[in-house]
């Protein structure tokens, strides 16, 4: 086991910003140079000194990883921490870690990104990616759905890409008030509104496990094939290396062959609780 | 100008109707316009009509005492609102209104349920038209119930 990837290197808070209410992104020093290039999808380990160490997705821009974005949500002790820090405090860093979206695979393929809530985090550096490389990919349809028009992560983001005309952006949310004129529903049904070609779409799915849950079931009916969607597994997570057996799933380390597998390798998984 | 017939037959809701029947539900039909703001029916009202947007935006709402109502779903283009005129007692079970302009055919509920009841290959055919939407909106509801995207306390 190499030290490098097992000890946490400390690095700084270079900013911080608010997100939603419960929700912050902060730009962290990226530390040694290896850390600076990561891959769409992958997460490092954030350590809070005497507190633990969580999974955080990286969220920003591959092809610009100057320094290391993460959008956290605070719901426990450690995420508390890491929401809370301020420029210049320091935090613990492994990584990168894990296997991320398969942007090699999708090329030539019409792209259907499925976010829900916080799951557009680790979907941003994929969306990065196509953005820039977009002569690589089909049509590209970004469908997102979150509980309410005040829980709209990176809004303004994704007010600008629905701008594109190359890029189909779909918002709704679970339920809002008479000042909402967007859609609302649940983000699976959109799925048959679509009129997609199933048989060359490559699926990237990333939100809370039962959202992922119905969402594959809108792809499997609209015809895209189990190898084509790929989703990004939440497991509780300790070395991050394939070691401790601590996400491991059958043959399947979650932390080492994922986050993202494709849904005929995590079929059993999702309707599994948590371990 | 498109007849109505054929409006209503290219609807998603009857597309593929046999051109008999076609012509049997288009005789319960009619163009209806709202405009922003207009409601379609409101909770607890006879439900005498039900709706395919041909286009526009309408808003499914529960109206909560003392707080502005809340919006639990949008149907656009294509979709059929209103699913109660199918159901005794009849009644709606909450408003709908359009938020944007809407332009729409009604249908006469007492008219197509009388035409369902007198031929049952007709009513059949209606109701498997009807069935999936019914559970991809009750699917919907278990989704919105669950409130995935919630503060971590009410997940537990
Ligand atoms: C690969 C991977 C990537 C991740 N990326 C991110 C990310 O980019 N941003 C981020 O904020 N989190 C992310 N997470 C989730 C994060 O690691 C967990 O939320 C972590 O458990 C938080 O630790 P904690 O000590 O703060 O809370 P814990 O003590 O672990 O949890 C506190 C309470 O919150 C609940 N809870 C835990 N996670 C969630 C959740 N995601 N949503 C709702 N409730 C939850 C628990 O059930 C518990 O009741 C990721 C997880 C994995 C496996
Ligand atoms: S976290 Fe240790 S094996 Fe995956």
């Amino acid at each position: 086991m190499s030290d490098d990837l097992m000890v946490p290197e400390p690095v700084r808070v270079l900013r911080r910003q608010q997100e939603l209410a419960t929700t912050w992104t902060l730009e962290l020093e990226s530390g040694r140079a290896g850390r600076r290039s990561f891959l769409p999808g992958q997460f490092n380990m954030l350590y809070i000194f005497g507190v633990g160490e969580v999974p955080i997705s990286l969220s920003g821009d591959a092809g610009q990883s100057e320094t290391l974005i993460h959008t956290v949500r605070a719901v426990g002790p450690v995420s508390n921490k890491l929401a809370a820090l301020k420029p210049m405090d320091t935090v613990g860093l492994r990584g990168p870690f894990g296997v991320g979206w398969p942007m090699a695979a999708g090329e030539g393929a019409d792209l259907l990104i499925v976010a829900g809530g916080l799951g557009l985090a680790p979907l941003r550096p994929a969306i990065y990616h196509v953005l820039r490389h977009r002569e690589r990919y089909g049509r590209v349809i970004l469908l997102y759905g979150t509980r309410s028009p005040d829980d709209i992560l990176y809004a303004g983001q994704l007010e600008e890409w629905n701008k594109r005309p190359d890029v189909e952006v779909h918002i709704t949310v679970d339920h809002a008030g008479d000042d909402w004129l967007g859609k609302i529903g649940v983000v699976p049904s959109l799925v048959p509104t679509l009129g997609f070609d199933p048989e060359d779409t490559v699926a990237m799915v990333c939100g809370p496990e039962i959202m992922m849950r119905f969402t594959v079931n809108a792809l499997r009916d609209a015809g895209v094939e189990d190898e084509s969607i790929y989703l990004s597994m939440e497991r509780n997570m300790k070395c991050a290396l394939g070691h401790c057996g601590h996400c491991q799933f059958g043959s399947t380390f979650v932390c080492k062959d994922g986050p993202v597998l494709s849904f005929d390798r995590v079929r059993g998984l999702l309707s599994l609780k948590e371990f | 100008m498109k007849s109505i017939a054929r409006i209503v037959c290219e609807h998603p809701f009857f597309q593929g109707l046999d051109g008999e029947f076609c012509d049997l539900v288009c005789g319960c039909a009619r163009n209806v316009r709202f405009n922003q703001g207009d409601y379609l029916f409101h909770e607890g009202g006879d439900a005498d009509y039900l709706y395919l947007i041909r286009y526009g935006q309408v808003a499914l709402e529960i109206a909560v005492p003392g707080k502005p109502p809340v919006r639990f779903q949008t149907l656009h283009d294509g979709d059929l609102v209103g699913v109660s005129w199918i159901l005794p007692p009849y009644h709606w079970a909450y408003d709908a209104r359009a938020i944007t302009l809407t332009r729409a055919i009604a249908m006469d509920a007492h008219c197509l349920r009388k035409k369902c009841d007198e031929d049952p290959v007709l009513g059949y055919d209606v109701l498997k038209r009807l069935l999936p939407i019914l559970t991809s909106r009750l699917h919907a509801t278990q989704l919105q119930i669950l409130d995935v995207y919630g503060a971590p306390e009410q997940l537990e």
